[in-house]
């Protein structure tokens, strides 16, 4: 794989061979030719943008999505390995943008939180009461599913693509080759065809990425942590009966846990944890918590896990993912710190298709158009690292979660109120909102004024009594 | 499974948007109708029927005016709503987004151009009629 240095030959022999214009611009035209590795949400929703962008300017591709696995398939083989949530923005957004996702593609509609902690549970709604965030399977359910009556969310957006004009490739891509200045995709080394620009969409758990990064190119992978995902098979009913229609999330003061949740689906329960070095003792520890016992059937074992994977998430994506002809998008390139990771790959994916489309496919149109959209999710997932560095020692620290605890509550049960903290939390639990915004959110006076009157009132030992039934939205378990 | 649709239900006749209210969201049908009703002096216009995938309100997310109209279910319709806040968050990243709605916008000015010429066409035609037959009578 060769790029990056000009080689020696004259600087027009090497315009005319690049299809370069006279301003230096890389650009598509009628007829030029689109890779697309990986058909999960970046690939696919890349190549809609793509081709409803060029029918806005005349312009006439071809996109061969490049994706191997059958995401109508039970289990791993169509398995995109994430908890399979559409946040509240993004189903918003895709609404806007003219995608509405079909109700066999909605496992469940979520329109609350449940925060569980140690010192009791709290319920966050949504402000207008509905229901916005998508529980979706990314595949078609876990391993073995039986009678079938849904549809994948990865599929549905694939086929967009396809009805858009992409064609399918059922091919695995294992390396990126480069003939005349132009990326070729080889196939276990064989080669392909050349291509007037390569989007790569495989994600961070691709063994393409590793091969790229071997290359002298410059392209470096992603930081990334594993996680662990499983789901526990149950019947609709007692799903609707114990966990409803909310997305619950613990803070419990487990060591090295940042995340954890649980997803009701419609008849799977998905657990995700995210942390440092999750390992089967931390996810014991997890599974063992009242808290967690507290969300399935009382008295019985919990439900057999039916499903199970450790994937990687993207933590830290490379400063510039891309080059001449190439581009990196989705969890390639740069996602969002722990959340909403499928709104991230919405995002880069249209500033991709819209650079390529209007700007051109060069190095130097990436670094105009394409690198900011990179730059703005980098910064805020810098700052999105000290919001969840904070949430680390409200876990720790059982006066704090009190604090919240009592603070959340009361805003819950107050219409009408300020929901300082719980607009806070629902943004950090959502991933609805930017962490920049989060924080702002924090500095607002009320919000401090809250949350040092609430810490007061969990530190003091005569405040440490139980709560007037009914006063609290929670349910508080300290008295 | 029956399907899970997104957004909130409303039943047949429940009002989703109220004229002369302020509104800060739009509306995206998910699935059912609505009706898009003109109140004048206690009477009721029906001016546009709504089906799923359209949407509705998007006036209120760019002007910071009262709704002009009043949108009820006709027949039971689930509603997706779209936050200001949300979508001009967003399109101050990519503009883009915007564009559906201005397509949307575009087409109902279009209809809204035709309706006006067949409505002077039949005033002016009204006005014809009225000057003809007066004449006549003189």
């Amino acid at each position: 794989m060769r790029w990056g240095p000009p080689s020696k030959r004259s600087l027009a022999t090497q315009l005319a061979q690049r299809g370069e214009d006279d301003t230096g611009r890389l650009e598509l035209v009628d007829g030029s030719r689109i890779a697309v590795i990986g058909g999960g949400p970046a690939g696919s929703l890349f190549t809609y943008f793509v081709f409803k962008m060029a029918e806005v300017v005349g312009l006439e591709l071809t996109v061969d999505i490049f994706e191997p696995r059958t995401f109508t398939r039970c289990g791993p083989a169509g398995c995109n390995h994430c908890g399979g949530i559409v946040s509240e923005s993004l189903v918003q957004l895709l609404a806007t943008e003219g995608i509405n996702l079909p109700p066999r593609v909605v496992q469940r509609g979520l329109d609350s939180y449940l925060l569980h902690m140690d010192v009791g549970s709290v319920r966050i709604d949504t402000p207008l009461h509905e229901q916005r965030i998508a529980a979706v399977f990314r595949g078609n359910g876990p391993r073995d599913a039986r009678h079938i009556d849904w549809d994948s969310f990865d599929d549905f957006l694939l086929r967009l693509a396809v009805g858009r004009g992409a064609k399918t490739v059922r091919r695995v891509v294992t390396g990126i080759d480069w003939s005349n200045e132009k990326p070729v995709p080889t196939h276990a080394g064989e080669r392909g065809e050349p291509y007037d620009l390569v989007a790569v969409a495989a994600g961070i758990n691709s063994n393409l990425l590793r091969t790229i990064e071997a290359e002298p190119c410059g392209y470096e992978r992603p930081s990334s942590v594993a996680t662990y995902l499983c789901e526990f098979q149950l019947d609709r009913e007692t799903i609707q009966r114990h966990l409803g229609s909310s997305m619950h999330v613990f803070l419990l003061d487990l060591p090295r846990l940042e995340f954890a949740a649980l997803v009701p689906k419609g008849n799977v329960v998905t657990m995700c944890l995210l942390g440092h070095e999750i390992d089967m003792d931390l996810v014991r520890a997890f599974l063992d918590s009242a808290e967690v016992r507290a969300c399935f059937p009382p008295g019985a074992d919990l439900p057999a896990k039916v499903c199970n994977c450790s994937p990687l998430i993207n933590v830290r994506g490379p400063a510039r993912p891309y080059s001449d002809r190439l581009v990196f998008i989705g969890d390639s390139g740069v996602t969002r710190l722990y959340k909403d990771g499928i709104g991230a790959a919405y995002r880069t994916a249209k500033a991709a298709a819209s650079t390529v489309v209007f700007q051109g496919v060069s190095k130097a149109a990436f670094d105009r158009h394409y690198r900011g959209t990179c730059r703005r999710i980098s910064r805020d997932n810098a700052i999105g690292k000290f919001i969840f560095a904070f949430n680390g020692q409200i876990q720790r620290r059982r006066f704090t979660r009190r604090a919240i605890l009592r603070m959340v509550s009361e805003e819950q049960a107050s219409p009408g109120a300020q929901r300082y903290l719980s607009r806070v939390l629902w943004d950090l639990f959502s991933g609805s909102a930017p962490y920049r915004e989060v924080l702002l959110n924090t500095m607002r006076p009320g919000f401090i004024r809250g949350i040092l009157r609430h810490t007061v009132r969990s530190i003091l030992p005569f405040e440490d009594r139980p709560m007037v039934e009914g006063k609290f939205h929670g349910r508080d378990r300290t008295g | 499974m029956g399907g899970i649709v997104l957004g909130k239900v409303y039943e047949d006749g429940e009002i989703i948007v109220r004229q002369g209210d302020k509104g800060d969201c739009m509306y995206v049908i998910q699935s059912g109708d609505v009706e898009v009703v003109e109140e004048t002096d206690g009477n009721e216009l029906v001016l546009a029927v709504l089906k799923e995938g359209d949407f509705f309100g998007e006036m209120a997310i760019f002007e910071q005016q009262v709704r002009s109209a009043t949108v009820r279910a006709r027949g039971e319709a689930r509603v997706l709503t779209v936050d200001r806040r949300t979508l001009m968050r967003r399109i101050q990243n990519d503009p883009s987004v915007a564009f559906n709605i201005l397509h949307t916008m575009s087409h109902r000015i279009r209809v809204l151009d035709k309706e006006l010429g067949r409505v002077k066409a039949m005033l002016a035609e009204l006005v014809g009629e009225v000057g003809a037959s007066s004449r006549g009578e003189k």
